[in-house]
């Protein structure tokens, strides 16, 4: 579960990135968050896994209060979230294989368990057997499939993607919407920052609407 | 839980020597700048441990010469031998009559011609004395009490410059000590550097991996090893240009040695020294490699 309750975020320099962001998400739900760039949808994506720390009000992820952890322990709350980057992220000087597998090597799994999970992730995102490619070989819609694929091969219980179908034609982007509903569909919580009006409309699934910082009713 | 640190060790330790073997031609420069800088102390203090064992060796029994005045009478001598014979701190002594003296120093190869010149004897008579204290302080007392003897002109203690000697080694241990300091900073700062090139070429991937869970220790491990092994690796340059440097001085010390009569050489580190070194040299880069790796986590949120 998480939940949002009277956030507020106020960057170094004085910008305000949210102001009093109250909402929660159940366990298995799907929900979009929708706004114009600038908005606030990466910064309250950010504040879940404690990329950003919120300088008022509490997150509370799975019963953590993000804002309160220690350093030491944002690690281990990282490992039980899928993340998705807006700018995926990915190694390119390492194989697809590498990718996906990077998360396991510091879930401590032995090499067997973690080539079974890294094939299954690949497996699940229609990229079994392209493991020793480069990502720089793949398309667009391929690149942001490996980036799910690393998102889910800790089997996470909550996925949250930042533009994950931005600079992707409808059709690569409604393949990669089908992906984040299926594991919906198993009981992943999704949570998907976009700005993409036709993708959310064609869904019909709960979205948050921020705009300047500010959930609007 | 004690095979998965096994696991996540083995794991970082092969990461090093793949970042080793991506970067071989830096690292083994840094390996070789290592090892000039380590040799330097660690050929001083081999050079000290040889002289130090020299002066052991040829460290004599405390003896002491007293010269007596030239016009000192036999009574004066016969006096002074009954003296020398009552005093307990005395082990032995012999007298040394100023022609016994100049008949020695005749002896001695090339100062023949020159005792001819002299016309005159010019030595004293002499008694050399052997004290049973070794100590410094009881010998000194002894000198001064045998100073006020009459007819007593000189006292001179005969092991003066093996304790010169051993000051000297002394003196060039503390050197060799703060030489070995400094250099160990340089060498510190040199890890550091190092490290915080690889850090930043490997940026990317180390944000990632926080990104998505991985703790500053799972990070921080494989540039510990990677300071580690480059600094042992320095260690191993710094035995090679010892050996290689004493086994080139030797060649001359033998021959100086060889003149006085003597097989002296300069001695390589035992093996708990070279152990000692290698250990210390991979101490350095560890030590480096954990500051560098700790001022960037600390940089990074």
């Amino acid at each position: 579960m998480i939940s949002f309750s009277a956030v507020s975020k106020r960057y170094p320099g004085g910008q305000q990135g949210l102001q009093e962001i109250s909402f929660t998400l159940e366990p298995g739900e799907f929900v979009f968050v929708a706004g114009r760039s600038g908005a606030g949808k990466s910064t309250l994506l950010k504040l879940i896994p404690a990329i950003e720390r919120p300088s008022a009000g509490t997150v509370l992820v799975n019963g953590q209060n993000v804002g309160a952890l220690r350093r030491a322990a944002v690690p281990y709350l990282r490992r039980n979230l899928g993340l998705v980057f807006q700018n995926q992220r990915l190694l390119y000087d390492r194989s697809v294989y590498d990718n996906v597998a990077l998360p396991l090597a510091f879930s401590d799994h032995s090499p067997r368990e973690a080539e079974r999970r890294a094939r299954a992730a690949l497996d699940k995102v229609g990229l079994l057997g392209r493991e020793r490619a480069r990502p720089v070989q793949l398309s667009g819609g391929e690149q942001q499939r490996l980036a799910i694929a690393r998102a889910v091969v800790n089997r996470p219980s909550i996925l949250v993607a930042d533009e994950p179908t931005a600079n992707l034609d409808i059709e690569s982007a409604r393949s990669i919407l089908e992906i984040f509903v299926a594991f919906n569909q198993v009981g992943v919580t999704v949570l998907i920052a976009t700005h993409d009006e036709a993708l959310i409309e064609g869904c019909g699934r709960r979205v948050l609407r921020l705009s300047a910082g500010r959930l609007q009713p | 839980m004690i095979r998965s640190w096994i696991r996540q060790h083995r794991r970082a330790f092969a990461h090093s020597l793949a970042k080793l073997v991506a970067h071989k031609s830096t690292m083994l420069l840094n390996a070789l700048v290592i090892g000039v800088a380590l040799a330097l102390p660690a050929g001083g203090y081999a050079l000290l441990a040889s002289l130090e064992s020299l002066t052991v060796r040829l460290a004599p029994e405390p003896q002491l010469s007293l010269y007596l005045k030239g016009d000192a009478a036999r009574a004066q001598i016969d006096a002074i031998s009954v003296k020398l014979r009552s005093d307990a701190r005395i082990a032995g002594w012999r007298f040394v009559s100023r022609g016994e003296a100049l008949a020695a120093l005749r002896a001695t190869e090339g100062l023949a011609e020159v005792v001819a010149a002299l016309g005159e004897n010019p030595l004293p008579d002499a008694f050399v004395v052997r004290a049973k204290a070794t100590a410094p302080e009881a010998l000194e007392v002894l000198a001064r009490d045998l100073q006020q003897l009459p007819a007593v002109d000189q006292v001179q203690r005969d092991s003066a410059w093996v304790r010169r000697l051993a000051a000297i080694t002394a003196t060039g241990r503390i050197a060799t000590g703060v030489i070995a300091l400094l250099l160990s900073v340089g060498l510190v700062a040199v890890t550091f550097n190092s490290i915080r090139l690889q850090i930043l070429t490997h940026a990317e991937e180390i944000e990632v991996s926080r990104l998505i869970g991985a703790t500053d220790g799972y990070i921080a491990r494989p540039f510990y090893y990677l300071g580690l092994v480059q600094g042992a690796l320095g260690g191993l340059v710094a035995l090679g240009i010892l050996a290689g440097a004493l086994a080139a001085l030797n060649v001359g010390v033998r021959n100086l040695a060889a003149a006085y009569g003597s097989a002296f050489e300069l001695g390589f580190p035992g093996f708990g020294d070279a152990a000692g070194l290698l250990g210390f040299a991979a101490l350095l880069g560890w030590l480096g490699a954990y500051l560098s790796v700790s001022v960037h986590l600390r940089r990074t949120p």
